[in-house]
């Protein structure tokens, strides 16, 4: 494997970026629409790496990764005007003349380094932002997805600029040696052991992140709603990518009087999705890698298994699983599974499934299946969560406009569409005066005397509130109107 | 004395208990809090003026001014800002609620600095009340007279099961940074600032970082000299020019330069007369510590002085100080001064200055002096830096619609306004879906067919601009 001298590639991106020439909006556009080229002229080689990586079927591919990232150039592409423009803000009385803005700016040079799950998506989609604010990008895919680390390696350089954007592969050692370079921000999908990591690496430089980490989604089933459809969602929310998803709902929590009907129509769904033999369906993925095979079919230790349970090591094969007699402390219940175990851990009712969810650490996404709004409402209320969704699993990462991210350890920053470019730029407060005016300015200046202090305090800092007396507003005006 | 672990744990059950969230409690949270400004504005200014001889008139605008504009900010908008944001939707979410919720962290913890003691510990706390958090705050230890006065004063005020003040040093500090919190927000020293972000990253805090820098301040071309000497001085020697947003250093050609000293002369001489050691309106160094850095500095410059130079260690006085025929190479161009000292470096060229601005970190502020809109705005596009202010200094931090933060090594993160608000709330994304449209849902179910792939394209891009809407079904 080739070394990477990281402070190289690093000092040759920002060289890069020094020049300037990723700050031209139109050199931004024409990046954006190589990347784009790349997704429709390379799909064969891309689905190719992606079934060896994850045994990923070309159509889930596609409907799981690169859609979502067309959809997002196309977004970036044809916003990227509005984006980077100057955003006016409200000014006070002594600004009235100014103009008073908000200028989005590059940072500088970004390292992304992305994750095997969905290794086009949390790894591209980043770019797509740190391209369109204007930045230069160190993109470091994940080794453990090895095929597509490869396959992105050898097209990225083809549609994009090659000192700008280069790609770093490799293990643990090549991301600490990228580490300990200087950034201007960070961008890092994955676990939080890593993820503390990371932040401690960019402590040094005082270089910002945004970290995109995981832990347990759960997953609220109200008693009042058509189980039906919800257990449909959810299954399919679960085992897609064998289960490999950081938003993937974890782990159930539904009243014991309901338990049966759920696992009746989980194991309905399952067999809908993947035929009565998952391991032969060419829609059902596989285990990443051994490791994780092992440390997930550990798991199920000290649980019931009510539906699957298979398990084939040769092919990191893992059945599409339900576990119940699940509680608290069950070994499924100590880590994010990141599997297709999905345990089932019986609640009294919403009070508790609350008090459950609030006593763990605040999760990525929270799953609530309920036909009562206010049920749903009260779980906005009383629980945090990166996001919630209601009624369904997995689809809100797909809506640009809202944003996506943890909260707590869950993770820290949020992207997708514009998010992403704001995440990635230095919005610069400007003020722009003229040197004219100067009377205005005397009533700051020392020496200070009690009449100026007066005028001070109401023309330079206050803005008028609704409480505030109208009479008063017109005297002012009046006074403001003799002074100029 | 509580231990630092029981006054968290007290905050943290108070959090949990969800009192900080509704909508009155904050407003009244933030209503104390204007009592607590309005009611001891003379303990205030005592207590600032104790600290940094600060002169009552900076006192008011900058500490209790500043204070009561953004709290009366925050009651007026508050109700808006607690909205949700609907957002655009795709066709398969068409049907759909989807907003975005902003919600509190949890417990967060304030660290003030001393140069502006009371602003700097107050503002963030405007914010995460209004954010419905409850708050830790340490103030800084040198300002000793404020620190004691917020002792004091905020568990009067506001509710002392929610908010806490700690006071101590940096051994006091660091034990208080070992125990987690849902945010930390941090105004100081680089230095400090790598150790805050490592003790963070522990517990994956998320932080905001005000730092600070060497604020450049370029003056080129055509431009009114004699108003912007006095817009600069009256930046440069507010508060004896311990301001993070102060002009560290002017950069000018000669010819500016021989026109300037004259100029800056008069403004000096107007603002503080002909002796500024005897003006009411001229601060002090904060402590003979950092006086003695000062003069330090002061003493290994290869500079000359121009203007002022005198000093008195008992008084911790130094006057307002230009220095001239300063180098990029000089002592006092190492570290940001943080004092009533100016330098002028001559250039040749806008383009000299701006590479010169350049091979430095990234400053808190930048500002530019001239009358040619080119030029402002040629220095605009070729620098970064956390704020921009052409033709004035500070002023751009006092409007609560900018959000006043640096990049880079001068911070990160923003806040003032509804900025703060923004800074201790978690924007959670949520998506409300119905029971209908399974039918839409099929075509994402597996068995995955090619013929779905189309639709869904379709049915997830975002509404581009001029599209007619229409529903899938």
């Amino acid at each position: 494997m080739k070394m990477h001298h990281s402070n190289q590639v690093v000092a040759r991106a920002r060289k890069a970026f020094l020049t300037g020439r990723s700050k031209a909006l139109s050199y931004r556009l024409s990046q954006l629409k190589g990347l784009r080229r790349l997704i429709t002229e390379k799909q064969r080689d891309i689905a190719d790496a992606l079934r060896k990586d994850l045994h990923k079927s070309e159509n889930a591919t596609q409907l799981y990764e690169m859609i979502g990232l067309e959809g997002e150039i196309d977004l970036a592409v044809s916003h990227l005007s509005e984006w980077a423009a100057p955003r006016p803000v409200e000014q006070s009385l002594l600004t009235v003349a100014d103009e008073v803005y908000i200028q989005p700016e590059p940072l500088g040079v970004v390292l992304i380094i992305g994750a095997w799950n969905y290794p086009w998506a949390v790894t591209v989609q980043p770019l797509i932002g740190a391209i369109a604010a204007g930045n230069a990008a160190v993109i470091k895919p994940s080794e453990v997805s090895s095929h597509t680390s490869k396959v992105m390696e050898e097209l990225l350089p083809l549609y994009l600029d090659k000192e700008l954007f280069p790609v770093v592969t490799g293990g643990v050692v090549q991301t600490q040696e990228l580490l300990k370079q200087r950034f201007d921000h960070i961008f890092y999908t994955g676990n939080s052991t890593v993820g503390k990591v990371v932040m401690e690496a960019a402590a040094r430089h005082l270089t910002p992140v945004t970290l995109e980490l995981g832990g347990k989604s759960p997953c609220y089933i109200d008693k009042d709603c058509d189980l039906s459809v919800a257990c449909r969602r959810i299954t399919w929310g679960k085992y897609v990518n064998c289960g490999q998803t950081c938003i993937a709902p974890d782990y159930i929590l539904c009243e014991p009087s309901i338990q049966d009907k759920v696992v009746k129509e989980i194991r309905k769904c399952i067999k809908e999705f993947y035929t009565d033999d998952p391991k032969t369906c060419p829609d059902y993925s596989r285990i990443v890698s051994l490791r994780h095979f092992r440390r997930i079919v550990a798991l199920m230790e000290g649980s019931s298994v009510a539906i699957g349970g298979e398990t084939d090591e040769a092919q990191c094969y893992i059945a599409p699983t339900v576990l119940t007699e699940v509680t608290s402390e069950s070994k499924v219940m100590q880590e994010e599974i990141f599997g297709p175990l999905l345990p089932i851990i019986p609640i009294s009712g919403t009070d508790e499934a609350i008090e459950f969810i609030n006593k763990r650490e605040k999760p990525l996404a929270l799953y609530v299946f309920s036909s009562s709004d206010k049920m749903i409402k009260r779980m906005i209320a009383d629980t945090s969560s990166g996001a919630l969704l209601a009624n369904d699993c997995l689809v809100h990462y797909t809506l640009s406009d809202l944003p996506f991210g943890g909260v707590g350890s869950s993770g820290m920053g949020h992207y997708h569409g514009r998010y992403t470019f704001d995440q990635l730029s230095h919005l610069r407060s400007c003020l722009i005066k003229k040197l004219r005016m100067e009377r205005v300015n005397q009533v700051r200046y020392p020496p200070h005397t009690a009449q100026k202090l007066r005028w001070a305090r109401l023309f330079l800092l206050k803005r008028f509130s609704s409480i505030e007396c109208p009479k008063n507003t017109f005297i002012l005006f009046l006074k403001i109107r003799s002074i100029y | 004395m509580e231990s630092h672990g029981k006054v968290i744990d007290r905050l943290r059950t108070a959090f949990r208990s969800r009192v900080t969230v509704p909508l009155e409690f904050r407003l009244s949270q933030l209503r104390s809090l204007l009592s607590l400004m309005e009611e001891n504005e003379a303990q205030i200014l005592e207590a600032l003026h104790k600290d940094l001889a600060k002169p009552k008139f900076e006192a008011v605008l900058s500490e209790i001014e500043m204070v009561v504009n953004d709290i009366c900010y925050a009651i007026d908008n508050l109700k808006y800002w607690v909205q949700p944001d609907y957002v655009g939707k795709n066709l398969a979410t068409k049907l759909d609620d989807c907003f975005v919720h902003r919600e509190p962290l949890g417990v967060v913890l304030i660290i003030g600095a001393w140069n502006y003691p009371l602003q700097l510990v107050l503002l963030p706390l405007v914010g995460a009340i209004a954010a419905g958090n409850c708050a830790v705050l340490k103030p800084s230890e040198i300002s000793q007279a404020t620190e004691a006065l917020l002792a004091e004063l905020i568990p009067k005020y506001l509710s002392q099961e929610c908010f806490s003040v700690v006071c101590g040093g940096a051994e006091a500090t660091a034990r208080l940074l070992e125990n987690r919190f849902d945010h930390i927000f941090y105004t100081g020293s680089q230095a400090v600032a790598r150790s805050v972000l490592q003790a963070a990253a522990v517990h994956l805090t998320p932080v905001t970082l005000e730092l600070g820098g060497k604020c450049p301040c370029l003056l080129y071309g055509q431009l009114d000299i004699p108003a912007a000497a006095k817009r600069l001085a009256w930046a440069k020697y507010f508060n004896a020019g311990q301001s993070c947003v102060a002009p560290d250093y002017v950069l000018c050609s000669r010819q500016v330069r021989d026109v300037l000293l004259p100029a800056l002369q008069q403004a000096l001489h107007h603002f503080y007369g002909p002796q500024p050691q005897r003006s009411v309106d001229m601060g002090r160094i904060v402590t003979e510590r950092h006086w003695s850095r000062l003069m330090d500095l002061l003493g290994r410059s290869g500079g000359r002085v121009a203007i002022g130079g005198e000093s008195s260690r008992e008084e911790r006085y130094i006057a307002p100080t230009v220095v001239v025929d300063v180098q990029e190479s000089d002592a006092l161009m190492q570290e940001e001064i943080f004092g009533p000292i100016l330098p002028i470096l001559t250039i040749e060229s806008l383009e000299e200055g701006i590479e010169l601005i350049n091979r430095r970190e990234k400053p808190l502020a930048l500002y530019v002096f001239s009358d040619e809109s080119k030029a402002v705005s040629t220095v605009l596009e070729k620098t970064s830096s956390g704020g921009f202010c052409s033709n004035d200094g500070i002023v751009h931090m006092t409007l609560p619609g900018l959000p006043f933060g640096g990049v880079g090594a001068s911070g990160m993160g923003s806040y003032h306004g509804r900025w703060s608000f923004e800074t201790f709330s978690h924007r959670r994304g949520c998506m409300l879906r119905g029971w209908g449209l399974e039918k839409i849902n099929v075509l994402r179910y597996p068995p995955y067919r090619d013929g779905s792939l189309s639709w869904l394209r379709w049915a997830t891009t975002t509404k581009k601009k001029g599209w007619s809407s229409c529903s899938v079904m």
